[in-house]
């Protein structure tokens, strides 16, 4: 019987969008108010979503305590009160919440007790943006 | 296809408990959720049916005829009541929100005229929740 399970984590940064590849001119005509070099920040929230059988004895996907704990060592230790910048994942990489859902779909990636369907990421109330790994969703699921 | 969605909420209590399981073994993969005396939460249910919209009434599904459904299978069974003690499914599995999804689908199914059922969620608390597309998803 298959189910999703979805988890949601909290965590605040500060990042600026900015590309080498740009002049400070196109830098800033691309990325607009993103782009001053003091930074600003967001606080995010990562919507995780895991499928799989529910397992008939304990009516689970998979153990909540154990993700819980995968997400707090591998997501909430490494992103909270950081600059995005500053991280490996970002030296050559621009730090839009494209870049990072493409990071975090690769860290959940690794929770082997189901399967990570979506990385779902909220920047602002007003922006979200959805990372489903190499494949589409079926239709009308999720 | 439309897809439409109503909430309803409910509170009740719960705990997660395997008779099979010494106490330990309980402990162990259930933690804190499995202290006999219970715990509760404000639970919320989305009910998505999917349709084509009826020509002359505009509807996908009589939203009225959806919400005293749902008030009358799941809402009246289950609010200000202890699942595992009170729930006649959850006797024989246990009320995690997985569960408790698959269950309402099933209170549901075949239940609502018109429009065939998509998607059951549930949210146990805000940061998390269970999605149920049928046996057959």
């Amino acid at each position: 019987m298959k189910a999703y399970l979805s988890r949601r984590y909290h965590f605040s940064a500060s990042h600026r969008l900015h590309s080498e590849a740009y002049d400070e001119a196109q830098n800033r005509e691309v990325f607009g108010k993103c782009n001053n070099p003091h930074g600003h920040g967001h606080n995010y929230t990562v919507q995780v979503t895991f499928s799989g059988s529910v397992d008939p004895v304990t009516g689970m996907v998979c153990n909540l305590a154990d993700l819980d704990a995968f997400a707090q060592t591998n997501l909430i230790e490494r992103f909270d009160r950081t600059n995005l910048n500053l991280l490996d994942c970002f030296a050559n990489r621009v730090s839009t919440t494209e870049n990072l859902s493409v990071e975090i779909h690769r860290i959940f990636a690794g929770f082997s007790a189901a399967y990570l369907e979506r990385v779902h990421i909220e920047e602002t109330s007003n922006n979200s943006f959805d990372n489903v790994g190499g494949r589409a969703s079926a239709p009308g699921i999720l | 296809m439309i897809f439409l969605t109503r909430k309803a909420e409910f509170s009740s209590a719960h705990f997660y408990w395997v008779e099979e399981w010494t106490e330990e073994e309980n402990q162990r993969v259930f933690g804190k959720c499995a202290n006999r005396n219970g715990h509760g939460h404000n639970y919320t249910v989305e009910v998505t049916v999917a349709g084509e919209v009826d020509p002359v009434s505009g509807f996908v599904v009589d939203l009225k005829q959806l919400k005293d459904i749902l008030e009358h299978e799941v809402i009246r069974v289950y609010d200000h009541r202890h699942l595992n003690l009170e729930v006649p499914e959850f006797r024989v599995s246990v009320p995690t929100t997985e569960n408790i999804a698959i269950a309402i689908w099933r209170r549901l199914h075949k239940k609502i005229p018109s429009a065939k059922l998509h998607r059951v969620r549930v949210y146990e608390m805000p940061d998390l929740f269970a999605d149920f597309y049928g046996e057959q998803a």
